[in-house]
């Protein structure tokens, strides 16, 4: 494991059932999801590995009931996992006692909720400050900080609302803010923007990566939308049935699906705007002429790769040459063809 | 769902199903009854001779001494007694002045009127201001106010202790599952004991007076807020509960800070149970002596004092519907914000200006008498007049003539007749008839609850009389169902009329059971007939309230379909409205089974022969084992159609797949 390893989880296993522990103690790795559920369990993560870098957004993408959500909970052991282990920044989570877990999640840990989870009794300043009156910190204090939160996630002037008395996207922005309010250094998003509107969604998936610029942190990202994934992740992890199938880097995802489910997923996928000249680029190959740049999509270099006649382009990052891309391979990206 | 699969079971492994058996039971019961007429039964099966009763009430009796005595139970409460009797002592200073420390009251009555008219405006506008206020001032003005106090001093120490112990014992009920489980059954008894079971035990451990009467109030207004908040509990979204984990809350903090607030609706719904529950109670310890207004109402009825019985009876009501709108005021109430820089005492507006009045009526009843008090001459009571007026109507030949021949008729070709009938069935065959009831509705775990129950009031040795309340009960819930239905099916064919009698129902369940019975003894004077009555009154409210609420809540699309298939109106409501709307409406037959017992009960004051006669007997001494067997005939007999008719109702709506 290297140091910039965040979230590390190995072999994980959440089980629902009546003796969880006693039936995977019979080791049933080989058994399907529904060899599971004819036994009388079902299997909320089933055998997951996964890690998680510094600074890095993981997106973990499945349909509803694919255990995503769960997974999501096993990080912060709001569910006791049934078999496995997960390493948080080194220390194995389920070796915390009570009082070490609450301290873990009252100085590193963020959550987002799928429906907000805002407490009704409360103002949008007292939510907000609700994590740092739960680890005891002065009233001034706690106040100054909130009200620092709730403007940088643009809700000035609304502080003294409840939250009934405001939008979905805006009780997100309390959401989130709340999650933010003690610095956390890791970040969950369970499906932030699934309750809200598709523009909304739009604008609230700016407005996050804006953030996101700005602070950095580490973050797993729940959704069961293909387009937000692509749009945010730097990885992908696809989940179907509490099982990882793939994990991968969107442009990965999208030109070497995995599984056949993974597959019919990226069908649908214009993938001239997912996969960026930096994939396609070949170490073996040398262009000539104007190199074009690693980060540009293949949607943006469309005009260019028409009118182009060179058969390989070079591919630079950072002003460094990091090899060619195939002009014919590019415009069948584009194209679409398989 | 486990008591599905047993009903399943039943079904196929004794190789008939539920209605045969039934049907086979009624025929058993019908041929034991024949040959009880012809004199061929045994007699053993007619009645349990007295020598095959076993004495409960003595057997009772030893516990209760044990417990009492020798594990000093008395002891304890004695000690508890002086407590409470601290506390009742305070707030009777301060309501009406009793010499008792801290011998600053009473607090002048324009004072509690002023400062009942600001909450009322804060919680709903100038309605609730109007009948905040004004419910004090009427009391004031009609010279019951040191009555109504006398009765209010206890009800403001019973209902924050019983709101104290059931929000805590719902806590653990929530928190676990076996204390839950240990807990459910001991409610739903309590919640069918007849009231005058409470009262004897809090007599002997709690002195009679005040003290005897709050227990009493106390612990039957404790059950519904256990239940509620186990409920809003349970109700909390998982995710505020997650967002509470993540904000790094320990487990005190997450109920303080993060469950408790979040089940405020529930909370607060169950806050207005107990205060309704403890005024209907509060003026029932008037059968313990405890004074005030239901003393009053019990010795003017008694001495047949109508026009004043009808005065107290306004004051109970104005407080019931005042308190119960003020509460469910209080459920509604959503915080609002404040705009930032809002001065602090524009933010505690409401609570200063009712400082304000407070102390302004305080001082202004230093100077200016009837302020602070409604002399005895100058109070505009119309007591006599009232009462002239009632008399000379009823005497009237029309009128007269009308309430004697429903006496007659009801009397003599219904009411007699049936309860000799049912007096002349014989014990055995009678058991047999209400287990055939209820595998009949309900399948075989209420069969064999009723088995048990009704035998065990066989062997308590108060059979006919526990017949004589089950007459009663099924005589007037009959007559209830007669008119209180058809009243609902009319009501809720229009949006208007459902709404004004759904208003007036739920208006009428505030008032204190005690008020239905001064209709009936207006009416019908103090007799039998009365009885019957007042019960019906007070059965027909849920019978018709439910029929409401069943029809009108059909989904649309259902009768949208009956419509587009052609029915007619009748035709729609017989097949699609009524069945629809039956498992409803079971819940309110059912409740409405549940009042009729508590009201025959406390209809013993106007001479009956049934349970509640001998219980309130019982009061008068310290037989605690006699009323406590007295009590449980009462729970049994209730219970038994409680489960019964219950689990027809969810067996039925889960069968229809409509939700409650």
């Amino acid at each position: 494991m290297t140091t910039d390893t965040v979230i590390s989880c190995r072999n994980v296993w959440k089980l629902f059932g009546a003796d969880p522990a006693g039936y995977l103690a019979k080791k049933p790795e080989g058994h399907s999801y529904e060899d599971i559920r004819a036994d009388g369990y079902i299997a909320g993560v089933k055998d997951v590995s996964i890690e998680v870098s510094r600074g890095e957004m993981l997106v973990i993408m499945g349909l509803s009931g694919s255990g995503k959500s769960t997974l999501v909970r096993c990080f912060s052991r709001l569910h006791e996992i049934t078999g496995g282990t997960i390493e948080v920044e080194g220390q194995d989570i389920m070796s915390l006692s009570e009082q070490q877990l609450i301290d873990l999640r009252r100085n590193k840990m963020g959550m987002v909720f799928q429906s907000f989870g805002l407490l009704p009794h409360r103002t949008v300043l007292e939510n907000v400050a609700f994590p740092l009156e739960m680890r005891g910190q002065d009233k001034h204090t706690r106040r100054e900080r909130a009200l620092e939160v709730v403007k940088l996630v643009g809700l000035e002037g609304r502080e003294e609302y409840f939250p009934r008395e405001l939008s979905g996207g805006q009780q997100q922005r309390v959401g989130i803010a709340r999650s933010l309010a003690i610095e956390p250094d890791i970040w969950f998003l369970d499906e932030p923007f699934s309750a809200l509107d598709p523009l909304i969604r739009r604008e609230m998936q700016d407005e996050f990566l804006r953030l996101q610029a700005m602070l950095g942190k580490t973050i797993v990202f729940i959704t069961h939308d293909f387009d937000e994934a692509l749009r945010l992740a730097d990885r992908i992890a696809i989940m179907k049935d509490g099982a990882v199938e793939q994990c991968d880097t969107p442009d990965k995802i999208v030109l070497n699906p995995a599984t056949e489910y993974v597959r019919k997923f990226t069908e649908e996928i214009d993938k001239a705007r997912v996969v960026h000249a930096g994939v396609l680029a070949r170490d073996g190959i040398t262009g000539e002429g104007t190199p074009v740049d690693a980060s540009a999509s293949i949607q943006e270099l469309a005009k260019l790769l028409v009118q182009d006649t060179r058969a390989a382009i070079p591919v630079h990052r950072d002003g460094k040459l990091v090899g060619a891309l195939d002009r014919e391979e590019a415009l069948n990206v584009l194209v679409g063809a398989e | 769902m486990a008591s599905i699969t047993v009903d399943e079971n039943m079904q196929g492994g004794v190789g008939f199903s539920r209605q045969r058996l039934a049907g086979i039971l009624v025929f058993v019961a019908v041929v034991m009854t024949i040959l009880q007429y012809t004199g061929l039964l045994p007699s053993v099966l007619h009645r349990l001779p007295e020598s095959a009763i076993p004495p409960f009430a003595t057997w009772l009796d030893a516990m209760f001494n044990f417990v009492k005595d020798d594990l000093g139970l008395l002891a304890l409460t004695r000690f508890l007694t002086e407590g409470l009797q601290w506390i009742l002592d305070v707030t009777a200073n301060l309501l009406f002045g009793k010499r008792r420390w801290p011998n600053i009251g009473p607090i002048p009555w324009t004072a509690i009127a002023a400062v009942a008219g600001v909450i009322g405006y804060y919680l709903g506008g100038w309605r609730l201001a109007l009948l905040g206020a004004g419910t004090f001032i009427w009391t004031a003005l009609i010279g019951q106010w040191k009555i109504a106090m006398e009765t209010m001093s206890v009800l403001v120490v019973a209902a924050p202790l019983a709101f104290v112990i059931g929000l805590g014992a719902g806590i653990l009920a929530w928190k676990y599952s076996a204390f839950n489980r240990a807990i459910k059954p001991i409610l739903s008894v309590l919640q069918t004991l007849p009231f005058f079971t409470y009262l004897l035990p809090a007599v002997i451990f709690f002195k009679v007076g005040p003290t005897a009467g709050a227990v009493a109030t106390t612990i039957y207004a404790i059950p519904p807020m256990v239940l509620m908040t186990t409920l809003g509990l349970q109700k909390v979204s998982p995710e505020v509960v997650e967002a509470g984990h993540m904000s790094g809350c320990t487990r005190w903090q997450l109920l303080r800070h993060v469950y408790l607030p979040s089940a405020r609706t529930e909370i607060l719904v169950g806050v207005n149970q107990v205060i309704m529950l403890c005024l209907a109670m509060v003026v029932l310890t008037a059968f313990i002596g405890m004074p005030g207004l239901g003393a009053k109402l019990l010795a003017m009825m008694g001495s047949f004092k109508l026009g004043r019985s009808f005065e107290i009876g306004v004051t109970i009501v104005l407080l019931a519907v005042m308190l119960d709108r003020l509460s469910k005021a209080w459920v509604v109430k959503q915080p609002e914000h404040f705009e930032r820089g809002t001065p602090w005492w524009k933010r505690h507006a409401t609570s200063l200006i009712a400082l304000g009045a407070f102390v302004f009526f305080c001082i202004l009843a230093q100077f200016v008498e009837v302020a602070a008090e409604i002399g005895r001459k100058q109070n505009f009571s119309q007591g006599k007049e009232i009462d002239t007026a009632i008399k000379t109507f009823l005497a009237f030949d029309p009128v007269q003539n009308t309430t004697n021949a429903m006496r007659y008729v009801l009397n003599v070709w219904i009411l007699n007749p049936f309860r000799d009938f049912l007096l002349s069935i014989p014990t055995s065959a009678f058991i047999l008839l209400v287990i055939a009831f209820a595998l009949w509705l309900g399948g075989k775990r209420p069969a064999i609850y009723a088995a048990i129950f009704f035998s065990l009031v066989a062997l308590s040795g108060w059979w006919d009389r526990s017949v004589i309340t089950l007459y009663s009960v099924i005589s007037a819930v009959s007559l209830a169902l007669l008119i209180g239905v058809p009243i609902g099916i009319l009501a809720a064919r229009s949006d208007t009329w459902s709404r004004r009698v759904l208003l007036a129902c739920d208006t009428a369940q505030t008032f204190p059971s005690f008020i239905y019975l001064i209709p009936a003894i207006m009416l019908f004077g103090i007799t039998a007939t009365s009885v019957v009555m007042s019960i019906l009154i007070f059965a027909m409210v849920p019978l018709t309230r439910y029929t409401i609420e069943g029809l009108r809540t059909v989904p649309v699309e259902m009768t949208e379909a009956a419509d587009m298939a052609g029915a007619t109106r009748m035709q729609k409501l017989w097949k699609v409205q009524l069945p629809l709307a039956l498992p409803t409406m079971a819940v309110g037959f059912n409740q409405a089974i549940m009042f009729a017992f508590f009201m025959v009960i406390i209809a013993a004051f106007i001479g009956t022969q049934d349970l509640g006669q001998e219980l309130q007997r019982t009061l008068a001494g310290t037989d605690l084992g006699k009323n406590f067997v007295l009590g449980l005939c009462v729970a049994l007999m209730a219970l038994t159609f409680d489960l019964t008719i219950m689990k027809w109702a969810s067996d039925k709506k889960a069968a229809l797949g409509l939700d409650d």
